[in-house]
């Protein structure tokens, strides 16, 4: 029992500090980025698991002699049984934490994705009163606005957007690798993936486990779309669209613009886009399979340990 | 066939030309007047009364009951809806959100010649 109390604190430490650390810093991710995020899922959801575990399992040392009996807890052991002698306040307070902590987590994803779909729904509103569906695509819609960008809105029916300054600043080939990247997106499921980590980050802002996360995941399926464009057009023609979309849109013409340009200036998002176009330019050899195993068994790990300990647990 | 959001569409598009806003008969006229002459045919009042509330609730669209009939205004022009949706995409506004995924993310000056680098030591072909 104190074991496995101690080897759950240990590994939710472990998890909450120095390993996304690490792997924000590793660069084999680019050479994998599937595998890569699969990982930071294991990390992500293990570190919370053990987090919860960890304080479960002190909490209910005293309850030794009857364990595996969740259901005496929870038909009100706790509540009108006498406690065990040796419960301190320190167990109480540690099992009210755990309750309170996964109580926590779960609101957080609630809420994130209630906001999320409710902006989703507003901005899906504006975007059909704003712009027609492209011919021959319908899905694809076309936005009158000078800057260059392109995103996809997921949803029942998902779209995505492109404005009319992107269409003039890029070849056909260009365009085809930013309708693979964006249709990658959709067909992969990342703004789950994405949805799943803002409300970790959310929930937990202060630990690297859930603010490097966020910033790897989303490098990492920018990565995977890319990876997916790439077998539908050149990596050149990829690179030169993520270049050409990323330039700084002074050079907009402002007279073409209905509103300044200059108001909308992206925020310096550093690296993420130097990571993608190398990788585009010189790319990495991928991980081999052995290794790529290697990581996918260790994540199963991570995740396998606290929930065993849970099961043994309740 | 006229699918409602087509509809929707065209009566926005009635509304941000119209600065003094319009009725809903005016309203009718001009997006029959709008149709092609082979195409065009009456629009029923009660549809674009329905129309107008549904734009209403979404919050686009703001009706003036001083007068009869009610006039009905764009609440924003169709700029400022544009730059909300570019705000939001680009996650400028307070209430960022990582509702969509974006194509590229923003991109400091460093990156952009980090790029311009990268790609001209690609074009000398190494």
């Amino acid at each position: 029992m104190t074991g496995a109390w101690v080897g759950l604190a240990v590994l939710a430490l472990a998890l909450a500090w120095p390993v996304p650390i690490a792997l924000s810093k590793a660069a084999w991710p680019a050479r994998a980025p599937g595998t890569a995020l699969a990982l930071w899922q294991a990390v992500a959801l293990s570190g919370g698991l053990s987090m919860i575990g960890a304080l479960l399992a002190f909490g209910l040392t005293p309850f030794e002699n009857d364990l595996g009996v969740a259901s005496n807890l929870l038909s009100g052991h706790l509540l009108d049984g006498a406690l065990p002698t040796q419960t301190g306040a320190l167990q109480i307070v540690s099992l009210a934490g755990a309750v309170v902590l996964g109580v926590h987590l779960v609101l957080s994803l609630a809420t994130t994705a209630a906001n999320t779909a409710r902006e989703r729904r507003r901005h899906r509103a504006l975007i059909e009163l704003l712009s027609s569906p492209l011919q021959g695509s319908p899905d694809t819609r076309m936005l009158d606005f000078p800057a260059p960008v392109a995103y996809c809105l997921p949803g029942v029916r998902s779209i995505t957007v492109l404005t009319e300054g992107l269409v003039r600043v890029l070849d056909a080939a260009q365009l085809r690798a930013v309708l693979a990247h964006e249709r990658a997106h959709l067909r992969q499921y990342h703004h789950l993936v994405l949805l799943a980590f803002k409300a970790w980050n959310i929930a937990l802002p202060w630990f690297p486990i859930a603010n490097r996360a966020e910033k790897a995941v989303a490098l990492l399926v920018e990565m995977l779309a890319d990876d997916d464009a790439r077998r539908e057009v050149d990596d050149a023609s990829l690179a030169t669209a993520i270049a050409i979309v990323g330039s700084p849109w002074r050079d907009v013409d402002p007279a073409a613009a209905p509103i300044a340009a200059d108001e909308i200036v992206p925020e310096a998002d550093p690296e993420t886009l130097g990571a993608r176009v190398s990788r585009l330019i010189s790319p990495p050899g991928s991980l081999t399979r052995a290794a790529r195993a290697l990581v996918l068994a260790s994540g199963v790990a991570l995740v396998a340990a606290p929930v065993a300990v849970l099961v043994a647990l309740l | 066939m006229i699918t409602l959001g087509v509809l929707e569409r065209s009566v926005m598009n009635a509304l941000w030309e119209s600065p003094d806003g319009l009725s809903a008969p005016e309203l009718g006229e001009r997006l029959v007047a709008a149709e092609a002459p082979a195409k065009r045919r009456e629009l029923a009042t009660t549809t674009l009364l329905t129309v107008l509330s549904r734009l209403e609730s979404k919050g686009f669209v703001s009706r003036s009951r001083a007068t009869r009939p009610h006039r009905y205004h764009a609440v924003n022009s169709r700029s400022e809806h544009t730059a909300e949706l570019m705000h939001e995409v680009l996650q400028l506004a307070p209430d960022r959100d990582d509702a969509l995924a974006r194509f590229v993310g923003g991109v400091s000056p460093t990156e952009a010649e980090t790029l311009r680098r990268l790609l001209a030591s690609r074009g000398t072909g190494n």
